[in-house]
């Protein structure tokens, strides 16, 4: 029976891929990917089905014959879900050679073996329909996978404020894996540059529940089991509400509004200060032009 | 017996921890501490371990321990250089030795430790020694 299949994808390979195009054509609203692309993949994914069809393994796609189906089609997910097409458009790619295959299959099968014909390609082509979602959902969940590590990397950065200072500036939800990196950084960079205070800003922290506050004040206890002092700074109203709702003892911390108060403690904390200079003198050009002009 | 040497610096003891601690070095190291203060009439104690990278939490309430017999026996402690692992460990193992003070490194330790003396004998010396750390 599967032989038969193949002699029908072999004989019709020309008209079973101008038929599929067009019918992909009319089904996708959305031009995402270049026709010479797709017309490019059409033809691929029919050649290497012809070739895994042939070798009789219809039932099950495990078998070795399948690999270049398989590969086209990984490739065909991947292109697509960069192209930003949804889940059931991709799948969609294999679904719409039904149509053209099954009235092949209408026509060159007798009748007393349609049936079953049909069944055989209906199987083959919801497997490899679900091969293409489930290579999609792989593919996006590389995406967000990367985007998790690069957000982690991104979102920790250490700042030397002042000699002696060093600033924390935390953006994003606090979770326990981001929480470890924090820590690890911070306390890594304080022994490198020997800083007696941290300040710990967390104006880009959107919520602070229980957990997060429990990892703030871990961060900062293990700061100063090194000997460094560590300021909250950046919590907002809000924050500062269900803080207290939360019933979380802040108390042992020092905290201050705004980046720039925790900065201003830090410097008379460590015995440092900045002055205002004398209000700068104008340049000698300005001032001969200056001069002229009264002339 | 292997044993962690005391030094004496005027009126303070140094202990650099060099070796990994063992229950039983810990505990040697808690008696010899205790009787060299009252020995020696310490009136700080600095304990360096920068050089230690296992902690475990026999060793975390030992350091908590000794801190605490100090103060009764009237001598500030100071931990100095605890490694950022070590202060990880210390802080999952739920033991933030609130009791021990702490500071980067021998230097500022040793200058917090002058600091908290000097506020404390500036009556009896009627402020002539207020400390160095004033000065920088």
């Amino acid at each position: 029976m599967a032989i038969r299949l193949s002699e029908i994808v072999r004989n019709n390979h020309a008209s079973l891929l101008s038929e599929w195009i067009s019918e992909l054509k009319s089904t996708l609203s959305r031009k995402l990917i270049k026709e010479s692309e797709l017309e490019e993949q059409c033809a691929a994914f029919l050649t290497a089905l012809d070739h895994g069809v042939s070798s009789g393994q219809t039932r099950s796609l495990e078998d070795k014959s399948w690999g270049e189906t398989k590969e086209v089609l990984g490739s065909v997910s991947r292109t697509r879900a960069q192209a930003g097409y949804s889940p059931s458009e991709t799948a969609l790619f294999v679904f719409a050679l039904k149509k053209p295959l099954f009235a092949r299959i209408a026509k060159e099968v007798p009748p007393a073996e349609l049936a079953a014909e049909q069944w055989n390609a209906t199987v083959l082509l919801d497997q490899l329909g679900l091969y293409v979602t489930e290579m999609y959902q792989r593919s996006r969940e590389e995406v967000i996978a990367r985007q998790q590590q690069e957000m982690l990397e991104l979102s920790t950065p250490v700042v030397k404020l002042w000699d002696g200072i060093l600033a924390l500036p935390m953006i994003g939800t606090l979770d326990s894996a981001r929480t470890q990196v924090v820590m690890e950084t911070l306390l890594q960079r304080i022994v490198e540059t020997g800083s007696a205070v941290a300040i710990l800003d967390i104006t880009g922290v959107p919520t602070v529940d229980t957990l997060v506050a429990q990892h703030l004040l871990k961060t900062i206890a293990a700061a100063r089991l090194m000997g460094a002092d560590c300021i909250i700074s950046g919590i907002r109203p809000q924050i500062a509400q269900t803080i207290v709702h939360l019933g979380v003892d802040l108390g042992t911390v020092t905290t201050k509004a705004t980046l720039a108060d925790a900065f201003a403690l830090a410097l008379r904390r460590t015995g440092q200060s900045v002055v205002r200079i004398a209000a700068p003198k104008k340049k000698d050009s300005e001032a001969d032009k200056e001069r002229k002009e009264r002339e | 017996m292997e044993r962690i040497p005391i030094l004496r610096m005027g009126k303070y003891l140094l202990v650099t921890i060099q070796v990994d601690m063992h229950d039983r070095l810990a505990m040697q190291l808690q008696e010899d501490l205790t009787s060299r203060i009252a020995k020696d009439q310490a009136r700080g104690v600095l304990i360096d371990i920068s050089a230690l990278d296992i902690v475990d939490s026999f060793i975390g309430r030992m350091l908590a321990d000794i801190a605490g017999m100090s103060r009764i026996l009237d001598a500030q402690t100071v931990v100095v250089g605890m490694q950022p692992a070590v202060a990880i460990t210390l802080v999952e193992l739920g033991l933030s030795l609130q009791g021990v003070r702490t500071a980067l490194d021998v230097e500022r330790g040793m200058k917090l430790l002058e600091q908290s003396l000097g506020d404390a004998t500036s009556i009896a010396h009627s402020g002539e020694d207020d400390g160095p750390g004033g000065e920088s």
